[in-house]
């Protein structure tokens, strides 16, 4: 039975994008034919995150007005055989999406993929509107920090409200993947604490992956973080989070501050 | 020796009966009249169903044609005419309702159609799950209970007071027809606005130190009263 999940959070720049790309080629690896379609229409990013921005010929849009045919939009990935991409327009914009147009492109995904992941721009107009409306699952990304939190929980509202299976009566199975986790600023106070973001969503957490550097460095070279280096943090965060997607049950672990061996040796703090 | 007995016949006997029948009198303009008769079964569908109804068509001059579609347009409206009186006999063709002559008038006892029972609207909304930040819940009959947290950004407006077992984050405004003595209770308050029967506070106002705990508002007078609960 293929899913439908959506990667979403209200809130701008807080990894959706990354994490789609990171989560679709954990998938991927894992056996499954994966299709990771961009959402975000004329400001487009998960092509140049899954390094496909200079084979982009035709988009969702081109397919949603029936200019193209659905495996003519479809780009493969170049390192893993079953991971393929559609992209946005980045010439159009979000008026060019009609829910009956996206209705027949997910349907049509269906029927050959078994994870087609959704990813959301920011916002709760009609582009987040429209990923959303399909969604079996949905991962709802957060800082752990005010604005994304609040944000993250308006948009669990509307999958609660907006969504297909929602006015069915069924539910959108929804998890929070908390990222750009500082556990330095964490433990000063300056982030709130995961309990804090999770009391006020309430919830269940799918992951918490770290901040780091190794996330720029993949989408500089245009590759999603979990293939770019396996064994980095947010890697690994991500790694974790795909196993619990399947259904594995996988201890949660905090990212910890990183404290080299000589300075806890000599007790100094690290800068 | 055969005897044929010719089987009896039944005579149809014919007797009189009198019945009560409503009298329609149409008048012209018949489109506005037909109006005034939709308008009644607007507000009482289903009145005029089952019931003998007769058109008195002595005041209008109509012709066959009209008349059958007068007939016609009243069965549409599920009003079957059992008679006619008031017009020349000649008028009327073979598949219309019968001329009746000789009619009195009786008082009729207006029977109330029966209405189908109403509930007593619910005079209290329970929310089992949290209210998420965005949404607003307005609910003007009663109070509201929250089984779960109010998000930042979410509000509650309720005719009678409201409770939230959880953590108050968003605005709750209770007792908003007019009702001074609705509470507001939570388990946490962390609460951006408060306000009962139009006397509200804002967070800021909120010392300190109900923050976090549980806590009753209530309306003296024209003071909000904010008692910590444990």
């Amino acid at each position: 039975m293929a899913k439908v999940l959506v990667v979403t959070s209200g809130k701008g720049g807080v990894g959706k994008t990354t994490t789609t790309a990171a989560i679709g080629a954990a998938l991927a690896q894992n056996g499954k034919k994966v299709v990771v379609v961009d959402f975000d229409v004329g400001l487009r990013n998960l092509d140049l995150v899954m390094g496909a921005e200079r084979r982009v010929v035709f988009d969702l849009i081109n397919v949603v007005q029936g200019v193209a045919k659905l495996p003519q939009a479809l780009i493969r990935d170049k390192r893993l055989e079953n991971l393929w991409l559609l992209p946005a327009s980045q010439t159009r914009d979000k008026d060019a999406l009609t829910e009956d147009g996206i209705g027949r492109v997910i349907a049509e995904l269906r029927e050959t993929f078994d994870w087609i992941i959704c990813d959301s721009p920011a916002g709760i107009e009609r582009g987040a509107t429209l990923a959303m409306r399909f969604a079996d699952e949905a991962i709802i990304v957060t800082n752990p920090e005010v604005s994304s939190v609040r944000d993250s929980d308006r948009i669990i509202g509307m999958l609660d409200a907006k969504t297909v299976r929602a006015e069915k009566g069924e539910r959108v199975e929804k998890h929070i993947l908390i990222t750009r986790y500082d556990p330095a600023r964490a433990s000063r106070g300056e982030m709130l604490s995961i309990e804090d973001v999770m009391e006020i969503l309430a919830t269940p957490l799918l992951g918490i992956v770290p901040e780091s550097q190794d996330v720029l460095r993949a989408s500089n070279v245009g590759t999603p973080v979990t293939l770019n280096n396996p064994s980095s943090s947010p890697a690994r965060a991500y790694l974790d989070a795909t196993r619990r997607l399947l259904g594995e049950s996988v201890d949660m672990t905090v990212p910890a501050d990183k404290v080299g061996l000589m300075n806890r040796l000599l007790g100094r703090r690290a800068a | 020796m055969d005897v044929d007995v010719e089987p009896t016949r039944q005579l149809v006997r014919l007797r009189g009966r009198s019945y009560l029948a409503f009298v329609f009198s149409p008048v012209v303009p018949i489109m506005e009249w037909l109006e005034d008769i939709d308008a009644t079964l607007q507000r009482s569908p289903g009145f005029f169903v089952g019931k003998p109804v007769v058109l008195d068509l002595s005041t209008v001059d109509l012709s066959g044609s009209a008349i059958a579609h007068l007939v016609m347009s009243l069965e549409k409206r599920s009003i079957r005419v059992l008679g006619i009186e008031g017009c020349e006999a000649a008028r009327l063709t073979a598949n219309m309702p019968p001329l009746l002559t000789g009619g009195r008038h009786a008082p009729i006892q207006q029977v109330e159609p029966e209405k189908p029972e109403v509930k007593p609207p619910p005079s209290s909304l329970l929310l089992d799950a949290p209210v998420r930040s965005g949404q607003s819940i307005v609910f003007p009959d009663g109070d509201v209970t929250v089984v779960g947290s109010v998000g930042s950004g979410a509000e509650i407006v309720a005719g009678g007071s409201i409770h939230v077992y959880g953590t108050l984050r968003g605005r709750a405004m209770a007792g908003v027809n007019g009702n001074a003595s609705a509470r507001i209770y939570c388990h946490k308050m962390e609460a951006e606005l408060l306000a009962i029967d139009g006397y509200y506070q804002t967070a800021e106002e909120i010392p300190d130190g109900l923050r976090d705990r549980p806590v009753q508002a209530l309306l003296d007078g024209n003071v909000m009263r904010i008692t910590p609960l444990s």
